[in-house]
């Protein structure tokens, strides 16, 4: 014999589950919760990152006298100065520079996306959505070549005593410092890129239900939104892998 | 409820027009905190001094993407805190674990000279 009980009328006491303290939805809830643990994550990279840094030699001459060796961590913008099409040529941070734009600018597309989705702007949400899907194909377009021109290296390669020559890069050892400023730059740059990656495919499949008009027989955008804070993250942490890596 | 509102948006030609001022701005002071980032790499010398002042850049750049870009500013205050909170105990992970680094490079740089 059944037992359950029937509600006349829905819960809406304090202890009853009927109300919101957080006053967001429980999916946009749960993105902000995932987000901050992944923030841990990248919290966790940084944080190696900062311990191996001040546990390695850093160098002290001159900054123009600087030249690399596996005896101390190398400065970044000597590391990252070059441009694709503009080979040879010392562009200390030009590159890094115009990935950091093309996210931003990737960022504000996607908030303006978000934003036409509250008015229920069809139009104008695909349109902004299409726009960010380019800037990160974009971003994550240069960050191939960004890796793959620091895997190759600058073609002069390391000297070694004993006569060998080191040339670009590889988790055991690389032509710019000791191994580990290498096997950071791949995990942090790489798990940032999977992230970006990610973020991608779920910007694909919510501009395919945006044009089969999904969201509009819903009633509602959230979903955008929700893409939309993890895309945003995702832009936050470049902001942070910027400075910790290339600048400081 | 799911088909009246449907039929809402679809008969109701009028869209409200766009309001993007606040995001534009944000974007503007984004661009322009990178710029002053370069600046100070290219004309200042590499010391702790820079260094602060890259962080405190960031730490800018970041609060106008949290609060603005993805709205944590106008958010509850219950849920602000639930997420600031445990970022400030990664920072102080994060301060104490570097301390931790120089402290092991002079121990061994000391221990075998």
């Amino acid at each position: 014999m059944s037992t359950s009980t029937t509600l006349e009328a829905p819960n809406t006491g304090t202890w009853d589950g009927g109300n919101e303290p957080l006053k967001a939805s429980y999916g946009k809830l749960m993105m902000w919760f995932f987000l901050l643990s992944d923030a841990f994550t990248f919290g966790a990279f940084l944080i190696v990152y900062g311990l191996s840094r001040h546990s390695n030699l850093a160098y002290t001459g001159k900054a123009e006298d600087f030249t690399f060796s596996t005896e101390w961590w190398p400065i970044p913008e000597k590391v990252f100065n070059a441009f694709p099409g503009l080979h040879g040529m010392d562009l200390p941070l030009a590159f890094v520079a115009l990935m950091t734009m093309i996210l931003i600018l990737s960022s504000v597309t996607m908030v303006l996306a978000v934003e036409a989705g509250h008015r229920m702007d069809k139009n104008d949400v695909q349109k902004w959505l299409l726009w960010t899907i380019l800037f990160g194909a974009t971003f994550l377009g240069c960050q191939a070549w960004e890796w793959s021109h620091f895997i190759a290296g600058d073609g002069v390669g390391l000297q070694l005593a004993d006569g060998t020559t080191i040339m670009g890069a590889n988790l055991t050892m690389n032509q710019y410092g000791p191994p580990l400023f290498a096997d950071l730059f791949f995990f942090i740059t790489g798990f940032h890129g999977t992230h970006v990656f990610t973020g991608w495919i779920m910007l694909v499949m919510i501009f395919i239900n945006t044009v089969n008009g999904v969201y509009h027989r819903r009633g509602h955008y959230e979903m955008v939104e929700k893409v939309g804070l993890y895309w945003h993250f995702v832009d936050l942490v470049w902001v942070f892998v910027f400075t910790f890596f290339y600048l400081i | 409820m799911a088909t009246h509102h449907e039929q809402d948006f679809n008969t109701a030609g009028e869209v409200p027009k766009p309001q993007t001022k606040a995001i534009w701005r944000t974007f503007i002071i984004l661009v322009a905190l990178t710029a002053v980032e370069f600046i100070f790499a290219f004309t200042m010398e590499a010391s702790t001094v820079r260094n602060s002042i890259f962080i405190i850049l960031t730490i800018f750049k970041a609060f106008y993407i949290v609060g603005e870009f993805m709205h944590l500013k106008h958010e509850s205050k219950v849920l602000i805190w639930s997420i600031l909170l445990p970022m400030a105990l990664v920072t102080w992970l994060m301060v104490a674990l570097i301390a931790e680094g120089s402290y092991y490079f002079e121990s061994i740089t000391n221990y075998f000279k």
